[in-house]
């Protein structure tokens, strides 16, 4: 959050218009940094939980999650009815004898996460894939649930 | 003439990276004998993304992200911030910055920040 110098209003031209204007910024500035900067549920606790980004188009749904620093065999999807479940385990590599630490933030160890989804999916066809550091699941929505159009005839 | 309106416009394009909005990036740092070694976790940035400036000891690291949201659909939630990361760290000026290493993989960066040959420590044998 970047830190914004405090001017004091001089009473000499002091407006209530401008009062306003600086309570609006005041206002916007408090949205600038929303719930973002509290650490995450799971988060309490030395737990950790990746955050989890969820997407919706006409035939799929999409889950991102922020996974860095892994091997793809360490990172576990599984579905379950409509509960996808990521969950692995970061494993600490000792890259360095006789290292001190300075700065420890991140995390290692197990992690899982569960969120229901929104539609029911065709199980069988969910992809997954790991890049960046992102692992991207497109899960394809079975038939019923995906829209369909109805025509109107008019008789 | 020319030249000032050009100044105006690289001015609001500083003001605009300014502005921007960062995530500062989760690190590890190690001090071994031979140097430091620095983790920063940046899912979804690349060797592309990557910008990595020293000026004096002041190390910035800079990340853009390469993914995007997938084309054409809605957001049903959204828990990662989807921005670009940046934190900048002040190097202890033994490092010999002319043998910085940087990699990156799937998301963590790696830099080895080797210090100079004349700092390390040396075992004197007694002769």
């Amino acid at each position: 959050m970047a830190l914004i110098r405090w001017n004091r209003t001089e009473n000499t031209n002091w407006s209530p218009l401008e009062q306003l204007t600086r309570l609006r910024d005041e206002m916007d500035r408090l949205f600038l940094s929303p719930l973002g900067e509290l650490p995450r549920p799971g988060q309490f606790f030395n737990q950790w939980a990746p955050s989890l980004d969820l997407y919706e188009d006409k035939d799929n749904v999409f889950v991102k999650a922020e996974v860095p620093g892994m091997k793809k065999e360490d990172i576990d999807v599984s579905l379950h009815d409509n509960a996808l479940t990521v969950s692995g385990e970061r494993k600490f590599e000792q890259k360095q004898e006789e290292a001190e630490n300075y700065r420890s933030e991140r995390f290692f160890g197990r992690f899982s996460r569960s969120i229901t989804l929104p539609v029911s999916v065709a199980g069988d066809k969910v992809k997954a894939s790991y890049k960046d550091g992102i692992l991207t699941i497109t899960l394809p929505k079975s038939e019923q649930a995906k829209p369909k159009q109805i025509e109107v005839s008019v008789t | 003439m020319n030249t000032m309106t050009e100044k105006r416009t690289q001015e609001t394009q500083q003001q605009q990276r300014e502005r921007e909005q960062f995530v500062v990036p989760d690190v590890n740092i190690y001090e071994t004998k031979d140097g430091y070694l620095l983790e920063a976790e940046m899912p979804g940035v690349n060797k592309e993304g990557l910008e990595i400036t020293l000026e004096g000891t002041e190390l910035t690291i800079t990340g853009r992200r390469s993914d995007q949201p997938p084309q054409g659909a809605d957001i049903l939630f959204s828990e990662s911030r989807l921005l670009n990361y940046r934190r900048v760290f002040e190097l202890d000026p033994t490092v010999d910055t002319a043998k910085i290493n940087a990699k990156v993989e799937q998301g963590v960066l790696t830099l080895t920040l080797p210090k100079a040959e004349k700092v390390k420590p040396k075992k004197i044998t007694i002769a």
